[in-house]
């Protein structure tokens, strides 16, 4: 083990400092954290934070999948996108930030839309995923395409004052699907007007997805799995449902019905 | 002078907390169990966090002397991994 191990210069050693001190992460977890590649799913409210804290923390490889421009109406809580970014691609302007926190990682930005016929080419070159798009049909894809290829991952949504989030590791604790079954139909997704989100909520939540994916790099702690967690942030209340695996799970039980990869169709305001 | 064989050493001295305990934890991680590191250290906060940090961690303070420039002298046994 030591015999292997990366040689950090005396700056990785300073800006690493605090993880190092850690007893769960240590020496070994910071290793396990450069030679990570992680591929975040959305560079808006969730996809932010998760790219600055995943940047800041080392995590050697990132991809990053969106294909929209930054618009004045993200800024309200798509964190790593400045005022003079309006215009610009999404994942070019968080690349910019997460190679300004940290110059010795590497950025994949991905300008496209994820669909059925690309995503498992794409999540298949990475150790895990987050999932932090704005809409129910890619979670669903998402979940889909990383339980046919058996890549960890988190889920996350938020919406007005609230956040959810899962981890998921496949074969092992219940999916999303275990949990929704289906996207929701579309007369019960919010209008537009009932769409908004506190901006600090997507910190909130953007930061517990980062959390857990440190935690799964470096082994530290318990996950998500087998949980759904939950917060009301007007009144501060977080709640844990327990979640088991469903054997008629349509993607992850024991006789799965989805052999192939289907886009449904899209419902929501972008949130 | 202590008699105990050391298989590494990491000379702390100016070093403040907390790097002098990452430092140390780095040569650690390069040891294996059972094995045992040589730290100097400065007199003040270094030697009264770091051989009590180090313990936290599972591993075993051998010895403590105080060198004649006033730094400290630490061995530990790398415990746990």
């Amino acid at each position: 083990m030591v015999k292997k191990m990366i040689d950090f210069t005396e700056e990785q050693l300073e800006r690493y400092s605090r993880h190092i001190l850690l007893a769960d992460v240590g020496v070994e977890g910071q290793i396990r954290l450069s030679s990570a590649r992680v591929l975040i799913i959305g560079a808006g409210g969730l996809g932010a934070p998760v790219a600055l804290y995943l940047a800041a923390a080392g995590v050697g490889t990132i991809g990053i999948v969106d294909n929209d421009i930054v618009e004045v109406s993200n800024l309200q809580r798509q964190v790593c996108h400045f005022h003079n970014n309006i215009g610009k691609a999404k994942v070019e302007s968080a690349r910019e930030k997460m190679k300004a926190i940290n110059p010795d990682i590497t950025v994949i930005p991905l300008e496209k839309y994820l669909v059925a016929d690309n995503i498992r080419e794409i999540i298949r070159d990475y150790d895990f995923v987050v999932e932090g798009s704005d809409n129910f049909p890619t979670k669903f894809l998402v979940n889909d395409a990383c339980v046919m290829e058996s890549i960890p991952f988190s889920i996350g949504g938020i919406l007005r004052f609230d956040g959810q989030a899962m981890t998921i590791v496949p074969g092992e604790s219940a999916c999303y699907r275990c949990a929704f079954r289906n996207p929701p139909p579309p007369d019960a997704v919010p209008s537009c007007s009932e769409a908004g989100v506190l901006g600090a909520i997507a910190g909130m939540l953007g930061t517990i997805q980062a959390a857990e994916t440190l935690k799964f790099i470096t082994g530290a702690g318990s996950l998500l799995t087998d949980t759904l967690l939950s917060f009301d942030a007007k009144n501060m209340d977080f709640h844990k449902v327990r979640l088991q695996r469903q054997d008629d799970c349509a993607i992850c039980g024991k006789e799965p019905s989805i052999r192939t990869l289907v886009d449904y169709e899209q419902t929501t305001c972008g949130i | 002078m202590s008699t105990i064989t050391t298989d590494a050493s990491r000379d702390c001295r100016n070093v403040g907390c907390p790097m002098n305990m990452v430092y140390t934890k780095v040569e650690l991680a390069k040891l294996s169990p059972g094995q045992v590191l040589e730290v100097i250290l400065d007199d003040g906060p270094p030697i009264n966090n770091v051989p009590k940090s180090v313990v936290l961690e599972g591993h075993a303070i051998l010895e403590k002397s105080r060198c004649d420039d006033g730094t400290w002298r630490i061995l530990i046994r790398c415990g746990k991994k």
